[in-house]
């Protein structure tokens, strides 16, 4: 039990998938400048990661490394996570139109983001065993939804401020995140 | 049309250089750019893989129906992206290991996708050549400039590309600024440099 626990602070704080290993920032600076954008996005980044977590492990020990097929990982993760991301979208349009309405527009940029591939190959590169994956498949979103919602809070009060011509908006937003990034480089010490 | 080609390659060196310009594809630039060798490897492995989905996508636009045009795109670019990862394996294995899953997430770079969307899927195939051939450029050349800025603060090293030779800038009284090569330099880093673009290009 102690041992998940430590992967998860690990993968949440310590080696924050956003500012630590640098995945999703395109996502990260394109909807962080509104708190409810970037509310969005981390549900859906989360759910989809769970999901896509469990898929592509499940496809990785029963397809690919029976069958030596390894060196077209990228191209069957690629695919199987278009895949979902485009069937949660029909399932939640069906099914739970109250999320999908909230999740919708962001769930199309998804297969882009990557964040959700790294997290899968993490997860493959680790030799991570079943709950091991589940544990990382759920805690770097998290990490991910945390630094977000953070930044997002941040960005809102500097478009109230006044920034010198040059820097403005994504410059000022990378200096900021570089900042973000010092104090959870700070955790470090913690594992 | 000789004339619009060459428009088509030098757009992406200035007007349109990414990441600086067209604000994509952050991800590799951010974490390669610790040595000026990782980050141009990086850049030499982008560029194949734009210019080859260019010229296939270029070629199958009339034939691949708009409705689906997005996973298509998607699986050809992960095809090159494959060949990449294969011959880097078999010719550059060290630059290979530095590199890491940034190999493979060359598929979910918004560059490559954005290209073939914008520009590939309208456009005849020596334009589309000409267009990813240029962006490519422009993408290594900018990952070259941040790398070696970080390096040169951080390392106090220059690292040439595709060899081992690591060239020392300063004495040996010289103190690593470490903070560049560690992540938040990186974001620092690039957010300065941009500044320095936007104040450029006014």
């Amino acid at each position: 039990m102690g041992d998940f626990i430590l992967l998860a602070i690990s993968a949440i704080l310590v080696n924050n998938i956003l500012l630590i290993q640098y995945l999703g920032n395109c996502p990260f600076l394109g909807t962080s400048k509104k708190m409810e954008t970037a509310t969005g996005m981390a549900m859906a980044v989360v759910f989809v990661l769970a999901l896509a977590g469990i898929v592509t492990w499940i496809f990785e020990a029963v397809f690919l490394k029976p069958l030596g097929l390894e060196y077209i990982r990228t191209i069957v993760f690629i695919v199987v996570i278009a895949a979902l991301v485009q069937f949660v979208e029909i399932f939640l349009k069906k099914n739970i139109p109250a999320l999908y309405a909230g999740l919708g527009i962001f769930l199309p940029l998804i297969t882009t983001n990557c964040a959700v591939m790294g997290v899968c190959l993490i997860n493959i590169k680790e030799e991570y065993n079943f709950l091991e994956m589940l544990v990382s498949s759920i805690a770097y979103p998290a990490g991910f939804g945390l630094a977000l919602i953070l930044f997002a809070g941040l960005r809102e009060r500097i478009i109230i401020g006044r920034v010198p011509g040059p820097l403005q908006d994504v410059s000022i937003a990378l200096v900021t995140a570089g900042f973000m990034s010092l104090s959870f480089l700070g955790f470090k010490g913690m594992i | 049309m000789a004339k619009t080609i060459v428009q088509e390659f030098t757009k992406g060196l200035w007007e349109e250089i990414p990441p600086f310009r067209l604000v994509l594809g952050l991800c590799p630039v951010l974490a390669v750019t610790k040595t000026v060798a990782n980050g141009v490897g990086m850049g030499v492995a982008a560029t194949f893989v734009l210019v080859c989905s260019n010229i296939l996508v270029s070629m199958l636009r009339k034939s691949i129906p708009s409705q689906v045009r997005v996973p298509c795109f998607i699986i050809i670019i992960a095809t090159f992206v494959v060949v990449v990862e294969l011959v880097m394996q078999a010719v550059a294995y060290p630059l290979f290991l530095q590199l890491g899953i940034f190999i493979p997430l060359i598929v979910v770079n918004c560059i490559i996708l954005g290209r073939a969307e914008a520009f590939a899927s309208k456009n005849p195939l020596p334009a589309s050549i000409a267009d990813g051939l240029g962006i490519g450029v422009g993408f290594t050349i900018a990952l070259g400039a941040l790398a070696g800025i970080r390096e040169a603060f951080g390392a106090g090293t220059i690292s040439v590309p595709f060899s081992d030779t690591v060239i020392q800038l300063f004495g040996p009284s010289f103190q690593p600024f470490t903070f560049m090569v560690e992540a938040p330099g990186a974001f620092v880093c690039l957010g300065l440099v941009l500044a320095l673009m936007n104040l450029a290009g006014k």
